[in-house]
């Protein structure tokens, strides 16, 4: 395997790998509260990070994830507290650290605009060693909030008003969701890039979810695609000429469609058996448990 | 705050006391001075018309809705300094358990159990104890099937299972059978007799009483955020009294109107 030799490939695939582990690991507690969209407005908030980073001549990866820290609990904030229009704020931060970066990248000595599309695009091949160490860390600060607090996170993401009866810092866990997102953004950048990393969160949560019926199996699932397209793609952005990040992004949707295709006939079988289980098929028998008589009127009025 | 009569956990301190109770959503005052004690082992239906105040009555039992004024407590102890939120089962006004992603009847039930697994950690104990919640809502068979592929009454009844899985000595329902047919109901409500002939304490929002109503021991009547009814059940009449009687809710004003006259 030629591709392992180089170091740049090997930093490249280990930065890929946590990527397809992180993003969806986190990406299906945004799925389950119904915020798919969330990562996307953290890459863009991020972009101001880049911006800053450029500005003060430090590596874009600490101020891009200190920006969309900020950023990510900004939207928490207005999304639990705002009683008014929160689209309209959340709009105005978007485009605001969009904005911002481009400013701030051309204010900077060193970047132009062209520079910003290393990080809104991606570009595994500039990955350099202490990138990689940084992605490391936060991949394994990423890993261990979203496997070891699952239930908790779980819980919050399904209703988070029984989840706040049940006694759970229901707060602290949306800030603690923000700001792991918002990390994982930072992981991401180099590879995916800031516009398509939040279909690296969401996509392959979405195709894993045509299949299954757990969130356990769908978790599992969703991070096994995720590393299969992240690992399919930088790959294959090696040997043909092809960016990395939408290789990863077009396979994970070429993942989806396929899952979905599969989904039909799987239930079709799962029906089937549910119909065997409960016994022969067209068997009158089999239709007419289980349900209680309703009560009759006591008179002789109908409705 | 120094109120000598809430004081911290005695046996005989009532389970819910609520007084006082103002509250306000927006610009609107939707408590306004609501008493309520429930003591232990009662079971007792919040009832009213829809706006009358009673889900933002329990909402804010549960701390969900600040109050403007008034007290409430919790066994004894003011909701502000609560902690034991075990001992509270929980049951919200929704129409279904699902969310975003799949999850299993077992895995969201599951989640009703963490206020006794402090750092999420099932032991078999706790897996124990969410199987029998299952159970006891008659789901046992459905426990590993995805909530999406249930009924609305199978929703509701995960929701109970849910808040049972703590084994909790004070239920608080929201509408629990809204939407729910006459078998789920009939069902649900055995799962409640059986809770309270075990000793638990019941406090639920009802829009009709149905198939709960030989349970109750006291109703609490609101009408714009006011009790204008603190006794026994009050007797349906008219077409109310009728089992299969028609429902007409102003959410569907618009709409052709059935009232369910005798014809």
């Amino acid at each position: 395997m030629e591709i392992l030799e180089t170091a740049f490939m090997q930093r490249a695939l280990i930065a890929a790998l946590l990527v397809g582990i992180t993003a969806p690991a986190i990406g299906i507690y945004l799925v389950q509260r119904r915020q798919a969209l969330m990562g996307d407005g953290i890459g863009h908030v991020a972009m101001t990070g880049v911006g800053l980073g450029f500005l003060l001549s430090t590596s874009p990866i600490w101020t891009a994830m200190a920006v969309s820290i900020a950023g990510a609990v900004t939207m928490e904030l207005i999304r639990a507290y705002g009683r008014t229009r929160g689209d309209i704020a959340l709009a105005m931060l978007f485009y605001g650290g969009m904005a911002g970066g481009v400013m701030l990248v051309n204010m900077s000595d060193t970047g132009s605009t062209g520079d910003l599309s290393a990080f809104l695009f991606g570009s595994l091949s500039t990955v350099s060693d202490a990138d990689l160490w940084a992605i490391g860390l936060l991949a394994a600060f990423v890993v261990l909030v979203s496997v070891g607090l699952r239930r908790q996170l779980f819980a919050v993401s399904q209703d988070e008003e029984f989840a706040r009866v049940t006694g759970l810092p229901v707060r602290a866990l949306n800030l603690l969701i923000a700001v792991t997102a918002a990390v994982t953004v930072s992981v991401a950048m180099r590879v995916v890039g800031l516009l398509l990393v939040s279909a690296l969160m969401v996509v392959p949560v979405a195709a894993a979810q045509q299949l299954t019926r757990s969130f356990r199996t769908t978790f599992v699932l969703a991070v096994a695609i995720g590393v299969a397209v992240t690992l399919t793609g930088t790959t294959a952005s090696y040997y043909q000429d092809v960016p990395p990040g939408a290789t990863i992004v077009l396979l994970a949707i070429a993942a989806f469609i396929a899952l979905t295709a599969l989904a039909a006939p799987l239930a079709r079988r799962r029906a089937r058996l549910a119909e065997a289980a409960l016994g022969v098929p067209g068997d009158p028998a089999g239709c007419v448990a289980g349900v209680p008589d309703a009560r009759r009127p006591g008179d002789d009025v109908r409705v | 705050m120094s109120d000598p009569a809430i004081s911290p956990l005695s046996a005989s301190d009532p389970v819910i006391t609520v007084r006082g109770a103002r509250a306000t959503l927006g610009a609107r005052p939707v408590l306004r001075g609501v008493d309520l004690t429930v003591e232990r082992g009662e079971v007792v239906a919040l009832l009213g018309a829809n706006g009358s105040g009673k889900s933002t009555a329990v909402r804010s039992v549960i701390g969900q809705v600040p109050l403007t004024d008034g007290e409430i407590a919790l066994f004894g102890t003011p909701l502000r300094r609560f902690r034991q939120w075990s001992r509270v089962g929980y049951v919200p006004q929704r129409t279904t358990a699902a969310s975003g992603v799949p999850a299993t009847v077992r895995e969201v039930v599951s989640s009703g159990r963490l206020s006794r697994a402090r750092f999420g950690l099932l032991s078999r104990a706790d897996r124990a104890a969410v199987d029998r919640a299952i159970g006891l809502v008659g789901l046992a068979d459905r426990a590993g099937d995805s909530v999406s592929a249930l009924s609305g009454g199978q929703h509701q009844r995960v929701l109970i299972a849910r808040a049972l899985a703590s084994e909790p000595e004070l239920l608080i329902m929201d509408e629990p059978m809204a939407g729910v047919d006459l078998a789920s109901q009939e069902i649900l409500a055995g799962t409640l007799r059986d809770q309270v002939a075990a000793g638990t304490t019941v406090l639920l929002v009802l829009h009709e009483l149905g198939a709960v109503e030989p349970l109750i021991d006291r109703a609490v009547v609101l009408r714009d955020g006011c009790v204008v009814h603190d006794g026994p059940p009050p007797k349906a009449v008219g077409q109310h009294a009728l089992p299969g009687h028609d429902h007409v809710h102003p959410h569907a004003a618009h709409e052709p109107l059935r009232t369910g006259l005798l014809t």
